[in-house]
C-alpha cells in the first residue's frame, strides 16, 4: 500500500524524496488546492499589507482579525435557525466580514468621541469583541441542531479544510485585489504620504480610506480558513514589512511584498505536507518570519549588514585620515619629510602598536612608505590627501572659533568629529566665509591633544 | 449667487465672517477678508494665533463653525484647480518609499484625474518645478535621503506643478538653509511677475517688508491687514503680538471648559 502524504495525513515517519518530489510537483489533490489558495492569499495580502504599512494601520488589522470571531459564531447561529447545518462558507465569512467592518467602525468612533489614542481603542475593540467571539461559539456548539465542531477552526486555521472551490475563491479575490490595486496605487501613494495634499486637489480621502480597509477585511476574511484569525494579520505586515529592507520605490515594494507573501505561502504549505502534523497556517507564518529575518539582516535598505558595512567603512576612513594629518603635521612641526613611528605616538595618544597599525595600512594604500633606517615618509599622493585633511581640519577650526565662539583648546576634538563629513560644497563655502587659499596655521598648539 | 455686502466676487480669496474651532475652542474668530489678487501676502501672528488654521479653514481641511470663504466669488470644492498646497514639512513621513520626483508628480494627480497612469507630460512638468526651484539633480533621490531644505523645496515644487492662480504655503521658511530660502524667494518673485496670488503663514518678521507686498497681522481675529507700508507698524505689531486678549481668551477658555 503506498503511502500518501498529503496535508491531512497524520503519520510520523520522514519523507523520502520520492514524497518530497511528489509534494513538489502538487501530484496530491489536496496539496494543489492548499498550495493554490495560500499563494493568492500570500500574493493580496503582501499588496494590501504595503498600503496598510504605509498608513500605519496594521494594529488596526489585527483588531479587525478578531473581531470576525462573533461574526463567524453569529453567522453560524443565524443559519442554524433558519434550517440549515450552518456550515455554508459563504455564510459564515460574510458574518466575519461584517463584524470586522464593526470593529474598524468601533476603533474609529472611540478615537474620534474620546480621548483615547489609537492603542487604546484597538485593545478596548479587540479584546471585546474576541471575548464576544468566545462566548458565542460557546453558545453556537451547545445548541442543539447544526455541528459547530469546525468553528473553532477559524480560530488557528485548519487547512486541509479547504477543498477546491475554497481555493479558486481565494484566487478569484486575490485576482481582484490586484486589479483594485493597480487602479487605485496612485491614490492609496498619495492617500498614506500627504492625506491633506490630496484632499485639497479633491482626492475622496474617506472613501479611498474605506475601500483600503474594505480590503484588508476581504484578505483576512480569506486568511481565516488557512492560517487563521489570530494569525491572519502576520500575512499582511510581514511581507510587506520585509520587502521595505530591500527598496525604496513603492512600485517594486509592492512586488516585492507580493512576491514574499506568495513565494511564503508556497513554502509553507510544502512543508506542513511533507513534515507531519504540522499545522500549515503557522508554518506558512514562520517562513514568513524567516524572510524578514534575512531582509531586516541582509536587506539594502537600511538592513544591519549594509548599516554596519558603512559604519565601517567611515571608521576606516576616519582613522585613515586621523593618521595622515598626524604624519603631515609631524612633518610641519619638525621642518623634514621623515619621521619615526614614536614621533606620531608622541603627538598623539594612540598606542604604538595602534600607529603601527595604521601606518602598514598607509603603507598597503601607498600614502606612506617605510624607509631604511625605521624611519617613515609621506609619498607623493600620501602628502596631497594629508595636506587636503589637514586644510579641512584647520578650516573647520577657524570657522568655529571665528563663528561659534569656541575656545582655540576645544576646537582640535570639535573638528574632529565634523571634518570626515565635509563635502566639497561646505569646504568652498568655508574658504569664502574665512577668504582662505592656502593651508591656515593651527589654532592651537599641534601634539597637545591628549 | 449674491455676494455679501461688501466683498467683491473679483476677489482670489475672499473670507466672510470665518470662525473655526477645534473641541469647541475657538482658534480663529470672525475673519473677514479680502485678498487681492497678484500678491505676496504674508500671515503673521504669535503661535497659536490661528495661522495654519486660516489657510486650512480656506481650503475646507478644517470645518468651519461658521461663515464661509470664496475663491473668485465660488466655493473652494468648486475651484480646486485654481489652488495649490504647500503644507508644513513635518505634516509628512519623509522616510516613505518615493523619490523627489515622485512627490512632485502628486502635484499632477488633481488634473490627470484619479485611477490614470501619469502622462509623458506630466512627467515632464513635474521634473521642470524641480528644475526651477534647484532640484533637478536630485530628481531620483529617495526623500529621505534629502536635506530639511531640499525637502522644503520638493514640497514647492509640487505645489508648482499644480500650476494654480493661487498658493497657499504653510511655514515654507522655517529652518531652511540659505540656498532654499533664496530658492523660495525667487519662486515667489516669479510667482509674483506672472500674476499668481501667493498667501504664505510666515514666522519671521525681520524678512516682512523685503519679500512680501501684503500682510495680514493675526491673533485669533485679523489685526490689520493691507499693503505692508501702511500695515506693518510697530503699533499694530505690539497689538498682534501684545498678550493675548485678555477678554477675548477668558471667553475661549470658558466656552473650552463647558
Amino acid at each position: 500500500m503506498i503511502v500518501s502524504h498529503s496535508i491531512s495525513d497524520a503519520s510520523m515517519a520522514l519523507p523520502s524524496l520520492e514524497q518530497i518530489v511528489r509534494v513538489f510537483s502538487l501530484e496530491d489533490y489536496n496539496t494543489r488546492v492548499v498550495v493554490l489558495g495560500v499563494m493568492a492569499l500570500g500574493t493580496a495580502s503582501g499588496l494590501i499589507g504595503t498600503f496598510l504599512l504605509l498608513r500605519k494601520r496594521a494594529l488596526t488589522a489585527d483588531a479587525l482579525s478578531h473581531a470576525t470571531l462573533p461574526g463567524i459564531a453569529a453567522a453560524f447561529m443565524v443559519m442554524v435557525a433558519f434550517g440549515s447545518d450552518g456550515k455554508a462558507l459563504a455564510g459564515l465569512l460574510l458574518g466575519a466580514f461584517v463584524f470586522g467592518c464593526i470593529g474598524v467602525l468601533g476603533i474609529l468612533g472611540i478615537r474620534k468621541t474620546t480621548r483615547l489614542k489609537d492603542d487604546a481603542a484597538i485593545g478596548i475593540v479587540l479584546s471585546v469583541l474576541f471575548g464576544l467571539g468566545l462566548c458565542l461559539l460557546r453558545m453556537a456548539t451547545e445548541l442543539p441542531t447544526g455541528s459547530a465542531a469546525g468553528l473553532s477552526g477559524f480560530i488557528f486555521g485548519k487547512a486541509s479544510s479547504m477543498v477546491a472551490s475554497d481555493a479558486l475563491i481565494m484566487a478569484g479575490v486575490a485576482l481582484g485585489i490586484v486589479i483594485v490595486t493597480i487602479a487605485l496605487h496612485k491614490e492609496w501613494t498619495l492617500l498614506c504620504f500627504d492625506e491633506k495634499f490630496g484632499a485639497v486637489q479633491g482626492c475622496p480621502t474617506l472613501l479611498l480610506d474605506v475601500v483600503l480597509m474594505a480590503m484588508v477585511a476581504i484578505v483576512t476574511v480569506i486568511a481565516l480558513q488557512s492560517v487563521g484569525l489570530v494569525l491572519a494579520v502576520a500575512m499582511l505586515i510581514i511581507p510587506a514589512a520585509c520587502a521595505r529592507y530591500w527598496t525604496t520605490k513603492i512600485i517594486t515594494m509592492l512586488m516585492a511584498a507580493a512576491l514574499i507573501g506568495c513565494l511564503s505561502g508556497w513554502l509553507g504549505a510544502v512543508a506542513s505536507a511533507l513534515v507531519p502534523r504540522m499545522p500549515t497556517g503557522p508554518v506558512i507564518v514562520l517562513i514568513c518570519g524567516f524572510w524578514f529575518i534575512v531582509s531586516f539582516v541582509f536587506g539594502p535598505n537600511n538592513g544591519l549588514f549594509i548599516r554596519q558595512l558603512t559604519r565601517i567603512r567611515l571608521q576606516r576612513r576616519i582613522s585613515l585620515q586621523h593618521i595622515l594629518r598626524a604624519m603631515w603635521e609631524v612633518c610641519e612641526d619638525t621642518q623634514s619629510s621623515s619621521f619615526t613611528i614614536e614621533d606620531i605616538v608622541y603627538v598623539r595618544s594612540w598606542s604604538k602598536r595602534a600607529v603601527e597599525k595604521l601606518l602598514r595600512r598607509c603603507a598597503k594604500q601607498h600614502v606612506a612608505t617605510r624607509e631604511p633606517n625605521s624611519m617613515w615618509r609621506l609619498t607623493e599622493k600620501g602628502s596631497a590627501e594629508a595636506s587636503r585633511v589637514v586644510r579641512n581640519h584647520r578650516l573647520w577650526e577657524v570657522y568655529l572659533i571665528t563663528y561659534a565662539d569656541i575656545a582655540p583648546s576645544h576646537v582640535d576634538r570639535d573638528a574632529d568629529m565634523i571634518e570626515h563629513v565635509l563635502g566639497r560644497n561646505l569646504v568652498s563655502q568655508l574658504e569664502e566665509l574665512l577668504k582662505a587659499t592656502d593651508i591656515p596655521k593651527s589654532p592651537h598648539a599641534v601634539g597637545t591633544s591628549t | 449667487m449674491r455676494m455679501e455686502e461688501g466683498h467683491s466676487s473679483t476677489s482670489p480669496v475672499s473670507i466672510h465672517d470665518l470662525t473655526v474651532a477645534y473641541h469647541r475652542k475657538p482658534v480663529l474668530w470672525d475673519v473677514d477678508l479680502d485678498i487681492p489678487e497678484g500678491k505676496l501676502i504674508a500671515v503673521v501672528g504669535p503661535n497659536g494665533a490661528g495661522k495654519s488654521t486660516l489657510i486650512k479653514a480656506v481650503m475646507d481641511l478644517v470645518p468651519k463653525a461658521s461663515g464661509k470663504v470664496m475663491i473668485y466669488g465660488k466655493p473652494f470644492r468648486k475651484q480646486r484647480k485654481l489652488v495649490a498646497y504647500v503644507p508644513q514639512r513635518e505634516s509628512v513621513d519623509w522616510d516613505f518609499p518615493i523619490d523627489a520626483l515622485g512627490v512632485v508628480a502628486m502635484g499632477r494627480y488633481g488634473s490627470i484625474g484619479w485611477c490614470k497612469p501619469l502622462r509623458k507630460q506630466d512627467a515632464q512638468i513635474a521634473m521642470d518645478a524641480l528644475d526651477r526651484v534647484g532640484m533637478a539633480d536630485y530628481a531620483r533621490r529617495q526623500i529621505s535621503q534629502l536635506s530639511g531644505g531640499q525637502q522644503q523645496r520638493v514640497f514647492l515644487a509640487r505645489a508648482l506643478a499644480q500650476d494654480s492662480s493661487i498658493y497657499f504655503m504653510d511655514e515654507p521658511f522655517a529652518s531652511v538653509d540659505a540656498a532654499t530660502e533664496k530658492a523660495i524667494v525667487n519662486v515667489l518673485a516669479e510667482l509674483r511677475s506672472t500674476g499668481k496670488t501667493v498667501i504664505v503663514v510666515h514666522h519671521d518678521l525681520q524678512t516682512v517688508r523685503e519679500y512680501f507686498d501684503h500682510v495680514i497681522l493675526l491673533n485669533m481675529r485679523v489685526v490689520a491687514h493691507g499693503p505692508v507700508d501702511e500695515v506693518f507698524t510697530d503699533e499694530n505689531l505690539k497689538k498682534t503680538y501684545g498678550g493675548r486678549l485678555t477678554l477675548l481668551s477668558e471667553a475661549v477658555d470658558r466656552l473650552a471648559r463647558h
